[in-house]
Order: C-alpha cells, then sequence, then structure tokens
C-alpha cells in the first residue's frame, strides 16, 4: 500500500513511566524458579505505571514530545489517534482527552479523533490512518499513538511482560519530514491467540498458539509482502523493528526472514521495559529514529493478537538531525527508573483494593 | 460526606486550566495571574485575557501529605508545591515521579498531566495537571 | 461613639460530646450567656459555625438554634467565615447593635465535629476553608497548606523545629488547670518532637485537636446592659480578606490580612499594641500563632518563638497570651472558636477566668483566622471600669 501523496514522519516521541519491577521480583511473589522460568523469554525487568499513569497520561507525554519534534502547531493537526488495549474508559475516547489537552485541531477542534483497538498493533494501524489521510490529502497532519499499560493476571505467564508506555508519531508530508514511509502492508487473519472478553480484567492466552500460528506467521506474511512490493531483501534494510511481546520472539522472526541481530538489537526495548503492547513496535522504532543517519532504511512490522501485522518501509531523511535532541529519547527513559517491589506494584496497578467508601472514591 | 465527590460539571469548565494551564494576562500592566480573573488583582483592570502559562518552574516551597483526605489514600504520602513557573507566575499543585525525600526547594519541575481523583469503578476520572522533575534533555 | 458591650458569656467544656449534638451544646452555651447576662429580650441571633451542612448535614441553623433556646419568631443567621466564623458573628452581632436596630444580640459559635469519624472525612471537611479549585482538587489539606507556611517561614527565619515546640508546650501548660479545655496535660519537648507528622514538616502536636464545643455572647448596647458588674467593652474591631489560596500570596510567610484587621481594630479603638495586656491568638498551627504575633504588633518578624520562650507569655509574664491554653489545648471547635476566645477574654476582663486569671488585665485582644489566612477578625475588649 502507498500513499497518492509522499508521507512522512515529521515528529516521534515515546514515553516510559519511571517504575520497573524485575522479573526475580515477579518469580519470588509466585514462589517460581526464575532461572527455569523467566529468564528465558529474556526479559529482566518491565515498566510499571506510577499510580496516576494511565494510558491516556501516557499518551499525553508521549505525543507531546512527538509534537515538539515534528515543530507543527497543533492547530495543524487534524487527526489524532490513539491505539491501546487498555483504554481508560472502555467507553470514551483517549483521543478526545488527548486533543483537549494539547489543542489538536486548534480552538476549533476541528479534528478527527478515534480510539482504535487491535491487541498490540492498534497503534501502527493508527499509523496506517493517518498515512492514508495525509496521503490522500484529506489533512496535511495527523497523530497517531500507541499507548498502554498492559494488564497480565496475577501469577500468568503475561506477568512477567506486561508493561506500559507509549509512542507518537505526527505523520505529514514528505517535504517536512524527518523520515519517509514509502510503503505499508498489513496482514490479518482469524487466530484466537488472545483475547479480553468485554469485562474481563485480564486477558486469556491460548498457550503455545501465541508463536506458531500467530506471531511468527503474520510478521513473516506482513514483511514478506511489503518486500515484494517494494522489491527489497533484508539486506537493503539497516534496522529491523518487530513487535516484542518478550526479548525472544523477534530475534527469532529476525532470523525467519533472513535479518540479522545486528540489524534487530538497535530497536529491541522489551528486554529493559518489558511488552508495551500497543506501543511496543512503535518505542523499538522511536529508538532507531533517535539514532538512525540520513539515508538509513528501517523495515517496521507490528504484530497484534486477533491476528494481523502492519509492516512499514521508512527511509530517514536530513532533516532528523535537527530535532532529535530536542526531546527525551527512548534510552533516557529506559535508565531512568525506580524499582518497585510486589506489594507496591500491586498497589500502583490497583491490584490491592482499599475498602469500599476510601481510596478511589 | 459529599464534599470530596468529584464534581463533574466544574471539572469539565476547568480542563483548559487543568490540563494546560491557562491563566490570565492582563493587557494593561502585564501582569500574569492563575488562575484568570476577571479583575486583574495588581491594577484593577478588567482587560484580563487568556494565555496559556509556560509548562517548567520550580519548587517554592512543598510539604508531604501524610494523612491525606477523602480519595487521595492510594496516592499518600505524595508532595504538593507551591510552582513558581518560568514566567514567575505562581501554581500550586503534586509533584509525581519523585519520592517524597528527594523534593527540595528550587526543584525544577515539569508539568505534565496526571490522575488527580478516580471516582471508583464506574465513575470519571479526573485528569489535571502535576509536576514532575525535569527529564533528561528537557 | 457608644461601644457594644458583652453582658454575658457562656460555653461549653470542649470535648468529643458523644451524647451531644450540635443543637444541644449551641442550647447549653445560649441559656448560660442569657443567665449570665441577667435574660434580657434578645432582638436578634448570629451563629457562628463552619461545616455544619457538611459533617452534620444541617445548615439553617439560625432557625435551629432560635427554636432550641425557645426563641423561634427572632431574628436568626447563620454567619460563615470557615475558622474565622464564630469572630464573623461577633462583628456581625456588634454592627447590629450599633446600628441601633437591635438592642440585644445572642452569638453562638458552634461546631460539633465528632460526627464525622473518618480522619479522611474531617480532611476534607476542614479543606473547604481553602481553595477547593486550586488547592483542594490537588489533595491539599489544611494542614498541608499550613505545613507549606511553616516551611518557608522556618526557612527564612532560620528556625529549627523546636523552635516551633514552644507555642504547643505553653498552651498544654495553661490547659491543665482549665476546666473547658479539651487537651488538659502536659507536653514535653521531647513529646513534641516526637509527635506524627502530618503533613512535613509539621506535626500532629503542632496542630489544634478536632472538638466539640459551643461559646455563647450576649452583646448589648451599653444602655441595653442591665447590669455592668461583669460587662466588657469590645473598644474596636477589624476585618480584612487575603488570596483565597495560599500560593497566591506573595509573602505566605505573613498574614496581610492578619495586620489590616488589626490596624482597623486598634484604629477603632484608639489603642496600639502596647496596650495589649492580654492576647488571644489563633494558634490552630504553631506557625500561625506565631505569625498571628507579627501581625498584632506585638513581636519582630522571626522573633515570635524567642517571645514566647522567653516566658513573657506566660500568664505570670508580661504579656500573657492565650491563659486559657488557646487552640492547641483548650481546643479548636472550629466556628466556636471566635467566639470561645472573646468569652475568655470577657471573663479575664472582668476578673472572672478562675484558676486561669492574669492580674488585673485592662485591654485585650483576640484574632480570628479563617483559612490560611483569608479572612481574619480582630476584636480589641476593654474593662469597663
Amino acid at each position: 500500500m502507498r500513499p497518492n501523496r509522499s508521507v512522512g514522519i515529521v515528529g516521534w516521541g515515546a514515553y516510559v513511566p519511571r517504575y520497573r519491577i524485575t522479573s526475580k521480583e515477579l518469580a519470588r511473589a509466585w514462589g517460581k524458579d526464575w532461572k527455569k522460568y523467566a529468564a528465558r523469554i529474556m526479559v529482566e525487568e518491565k515498566s510499571v505505571p506510577g499510580i496516576d499513569e494511565d494510558t491516556f497520561t501516557i499518551a499525553y507525554e508521549a505525543a507531546r514530545n512527538a509534537i515538539r519534534r515534528a515543530r507543527v502547531d497543533p492547530s495543524e493537526i487534524k487527526a489524532v489517534f490513539v491505539g491501546t488495549e487498555s483504554k481508560p474508559y472502555a467507553v470514551k475516547p483517549t483521543a478526545t482527552m488527548l486533543a483537549e489537552a494539547l489543542m489538536i485541531g486548534g480552538e476549533d477542534r476541528l479534528t478527527l479523533g478515534a480510539d482504535f483497538e487491535f491487541a498490540c498493533k492498534a497503534g501502527s494501524e493508527a499509523m496506517q490512518a493517518v498515512i492514508g489521510l495525509v496521503g490522500s490529502r484529506m489533512i496535511d497532519y495527523g497523530l497517531a499513538v500507541g499507548a498502554d499499560t498492559a494488564q497480565g493476571a496475577p501469577g500468568d505467564a503475561l506477568e512477567y511482560t506486561a508493561s506500559a508506555g507509549g509512542a507518537a508519531f505526527v505523520i505529514g508530508p514528505e517535504d517536512k519530514s524527518v523520515a519517509k514511509i514509502i510503503g505499508t502492508c498489513s496482514y490479518v487473519t482469524d487466530t484466537p491467540d488472545f483475547w479480553r472478553r468485554q469485562l474481563a480484567k485480564y486477558p486469556t492466552h491460548t498457550s503455545g498458539f501465541t508463536g506458531g500460528p500467530a506471531y511468527f506467521t503474520h510478521i513473516i506474511n506482513a514483511s514478506k509482502r511489503l518486500m515484494e512490493e517494494l522489491g527489497t531483501t533484508p539486506k537493503d534494510y539497516d534496522y529491523v523493528v518487530f513487535h516484542q511481546p518478550n526479548g525472544k520472539f523477534p530475534l527469532k522472526v529476525a532470523k525467519m526472514l533472513g535479518f540479522t541481530e545486528e540489524q534487530v538489537k538497535p530497536g529491541l526495548i522489551t528486554p529493559l521495559i518489558g511488552n508495551t503492547y500497543s506501543a511496543s513496535s512503535l518505542i523499538g522504532l522511536a529508538a532507531v529514529l533517535d539514532i538512525a543517519k540520513p539515508g538509513e532504511r528501517i523495515l517496521v512490522t507490528s504484530f497484534g493478537s486477533g491476528a494481523g501485522s502492519d509492516s512499514f518501509h521508512i527511509e530517514v531523511s536530513d532533516k532528523i538531525e535537527e530535532v532529535r535532541n530536542c526531546v527525551p529519547q527512548v534510552m533516557d527513559f529506559v535508565k531512568r527508573k525506580v524499582y518497585v517491589d510486589y506489594a507496591i506494584y500491586s498497589r500502583n496497578r490497583r491490584m490491592i483494593r482499599m475498602p469500599a467508601g476510601s481510596g478511589d472514591y | 460526606m459529599w464534599a470530596y465527590k468529584l464534581n463533574i460539571p466544574s471539572h469539565w469548565r476547568l480542563l483548559s486550566e487543568r490540563y494546560r494551564l491557562v491563566g490570565g494576562y492582563c493587557e494593561n500592566c502585564g501582569y500574569k495571574m492563575f488562575p484568570r480573573q476577571k479583575v486583574c488583582p495588581k491594577c484593577r483592570s478588567e482587560n484580563v485575557k487568556a494565555v496559556e502559562l509556560p509548562k517548567r518552574g520550580k519548587v517554592i516551597t512543598y510539604t508531604i501529605v501524610q494523612t491525606p483526605p477523602r480519595g487521595f489514600e492510594y496516592y499518600t504520602p505524595y508532595a504538593l508545591a507551591i510552582i513558581e513557573l518560568e514566567d514567575g507566575t505562581r501554581v500550586f499543585g503534586q509533584l509525581t515521579d519523585i519520592d517524597p525525600s528527594d523534593v527540595q526547594e528550587g526543584l525544577e519541575v515539569e508539568m505534565t498531566i496526571r490522575k488527580v481523583r478516580v471516582s471508583g469503578e464506574s465513575g470519571a476520572i479526573a485528569y489535571a495537571y502535576k509536576f514532575r522533575p525535569l527529564l533528561e534533555r528537557e | 461613639m457608644q461601644k457594644p458591650i458583652i453582658a454575658g458569656v457562656g460555653f461549653t467544656k470542649i470535648s468529643a460530646h458523644w451524647k451531644s449534638s450540635l443543637k444541644d451544646l449551641a442550647s447549653e452555651a445560649a441559656l448560660k450567656a442569657l443567665n449570665d447576662a441577667g435574660n434580657p429580650e434578645i432582638k436578634a441571633i448570629v451563629v457562628g459555625n463552619m461545616m455544619s451542612g457538611i459533617i452534620n448535614g444541617q445548615e439553617n441553623l439560625g432557625s435551629l438554634v432560635a427554636e432550641s433556646i425557645g426563641l423561634q419568631g427572632v431574628p436568626s443567621v447563620k454567619v460563615e467565615a470557615a475558622c474565622a466564623s464564630g469572630a464573623a458573628a461577633v462583628m456581625w452581632a456588634c454592627l447590629s447593635v450599633l446600628s441601633g436596630i437591635f438592642e440585644s444580640v445572642l452569638v453562638v459559635g458552634v461546631e460539633k465535629m465528632t460526627d464525622v469519624t473518618d480522619n479522611e472525612d474531617m480532611s476534607s471537611a476542614l479543606a473547604t476553608a481553602a481553595d477547593y479549585d486550586y488547592e483542594v482538587f490537588f489533595g491539599a489539606t489544611f494542614p498541608s497548606l499550613n505545613a507549606m507556611i511553616m516551611r518557608s517561614y522556618a526557612e527564612k527565619y532560620n528556625l529549627s523545629p523546636e523552635d516551633f515546640g514552644h507555642l504547643p508546650i505553653l498552651m498544654h501548660k495553661n490547659a491543665v488547670d482549665v476546666a473547658h479545655a479539651q487537651l488538659r496535660f502536659p507536653i514535653t519537648m521531647e513529646g513534641y518532637l516526637n509527635s506524627p507528622v502530618i503533613s512535613d514538616p509539621l506535626k500532629l502536636y503542632d496542630s489544634a485537636p478536632i472538638g466539640d464545643g459551643a461559646a455563647a455572647l450576649v452583646i448589648t448596647s451599653r444602655d441595653g446592659a442591665g447590669n455592668l458588674d461583669h460587662a466588657v467593652e469590645i473598644a474596636g474591631f477589624g476585618s480584612a480578606t487575603d488570596t483565597l489560596a495560599t500560593y497566591r500570596r506573595e509573602d505566605i510567610t505573613s498574614l496581610m490580612a492578619a495586620k489590616l484587621a488589626t490596624k482597623r481594630a486598634l484604629s477603632m479603638a484608639a489603642l496600639e499594641p502596647k496596650d495589649f495586656d492580654i492576647v488571644q491568638i489563633h494558634d490552630a498551627f504553631s506557625v500561625i500563632g506565631y505569625l498571628n504575633l507579627e501581625a498584632l504588633g506585638i513581636v519582630e518578624k522571626g522573633k515570635a518563638h524567642k517571645f514566647i520562650a522567653s516566658g513573657d507569655a506566660d500568664r505570670s509574664g508580661a504579656l500573657p497570651v492565650n491563659p486559657e491554653g488557646g487552640l492547641k489545648a483548650r481546643g479548636h471547635p472550629v466556628g466556636a472558636t471566635g467566639v470561645y476566645q472573646i468569652a475568655e477574654l470577657a471573663l479575664q476582663l472582668s476578673d472572672r477566668a478562675g484558676p486561669s486569671q492574669i492580674e488585673n488585665p485592662n485591654v485585650g485582644v483576640a484574632m480570628n483566622i479563617g483559612g490560611t489566612g483569608a479572612n481574619v477578625i480582630v476584636h480589641v475588649l476593654r474593662r469597663i471600669e
């Protein structure tokens, strides 16, 4: 898929909460042998939202950074899409709150706004929607955000990875951009690997099914198809970023597709902060943009359970140097950390509830 | 006791202040204020315009709340501070992303938006400005 | 100008009155005051109260109090100025008497606090004295705002934690033999320093307790006061406001409204600070007590702790401060406090204060503060020779 008008990333921004819990602490809380159980998924620690953080506040921080980098007046941004699987409100858009907070659409508030859900790929599909709008000249600038405070059930395997973070991209005409989006390709099938029913607090996953039929199949299909359409091969890319449910899968799928570890490593952030779900591959992309040189090429492929993948071919332009250092980079957030134990983790995530009539009154 | 129940219409009316720190600028004497008042407290001019205030500032004074009011139990202990923004305007709010023992006068902070109150499992969430230490590269 | 007269006083003990309602307390104090005044015909009632709506679910206290003492038919309203509600009621009673329209006015200050049994709920109720939209919404409690003032004051004038302990220690010492006081036990510096932190750096022992109480006065014109035996003159009163929110003040370490109110009260009384023989300060928190002393013109800025530590403020000192124990130890049933202060002064100035009586005072001053200094009312009382 290629837009009529050439489009690109005008600004990018990320945000990761300051708190971390180690997988050793999680294993301790549930009496698991860390080496045998948790070490294999290659996530040393994961980010934990502060007690006053949620997907909106994370999206706000990431989007503010993206807009600062974009150097675009928010009134010129005419679409705001938030991809998430942890909406603060099941019904009430996060996008409208973001528009209000950042004056997107200006005083008139003439902007599109919507929340997208597609498990971990809701953020990349938000990007595709903006690419379409800008590419068709319906708007000049749009904001796409992937943000989550992912929920893993207490004691469940997902608890070792489900973390919190966000990444945001202002997308606009290519001539204003720091990285051109050459093309994108999506692939979806009905695959019951992971879901969360309407009123369920935590997701359910079909263990063992999440790899082969889900993650690998979709990432490989979308990535291959995109490269076929554009006539590229893994060697044509300086970086490749895949969705990162753990530290292991991205390296494995890279190998399956013919990429090297060196191409994957700069954008592999999950081992440091866990799986930020809708933000996972997008934080990886942001981390690559933080260091990429003009002319370098990036392949990004997200994955969302249920299931599908969006693949993007991105080429970095000269303008990137001007904005690289004007807001905190992904690694700045990775380094900013305070460890919490399982008790504080449970409190921050409100897994421990205060009695009725107190607390969240 | 209903004093601590979230007043939704009031919160909604104040969103531009709570999300964006919109204050007042007196076009007569140049004084900036938060919140915007109908009459300038300095010169009593009624020519006070809405203006978005700077998002950065420093801690003038602070306290650490150990005994919270209703609705703030989860957040305790938390720091409250008077912040002087870059343009000299003063605002009051919570500090976040900081250990109480690290708060000090002169600390440089930036406004962010955080949850201030959550009305139970099904009620509205009140987001508003809080201040956190400046990050690397800010 | 003929000054209003305090013809009678009455009050309850301050305590957790589990068995008494707001109405019971108000009527007890009112009947005592009426009796003390020789039961003159009351032409109007002013009730001082801060939180009845929020903590007792009862407003319209004017009607409630009038009916409770069989005075239905008499005009009666509640006035509110946060913790200064009591003095506000006295001031409006004075204005009523001075207007010549009401010859004798009953003032009742009352607060029934212990109907609220959770600290969090009490915190929320008391915080209504601050700016809801710009302070309380963000989790400010009333002690937290005063804690910021305390920190700034300590920094500015280089006060140590001990320096703030002198006032509560003196207040507890004074209250030991005061029958109506709530906290009748002495505290030590060690006890003060080790008391729990409520809102850093403010400690539990910096803070007035929560209690129930009511105090009442009969205020009349000189002509209306039959028996002048124990009557005391209200020589002057003054009132002023400041910003509702603490952060909006240019200098949070001084009480602008308290200075203005003092100036106005002294001007009306044609007196000066040096004329004070006894002082009632609003020591809801230690630092606020100190700021009161500065605003009253008694001490220089940053020197209040030395004045208290010197012994000059003791009952036998040069200028006794809160001989009944003040808000800290006599107690602080919020909307009643201002009336207690003036009632205690009236007893002192008519030599009826019992164990807390100081020697032959002629002029006394009471400062009552609403919010963190947002609303201040000062009364100057004088002995009638």
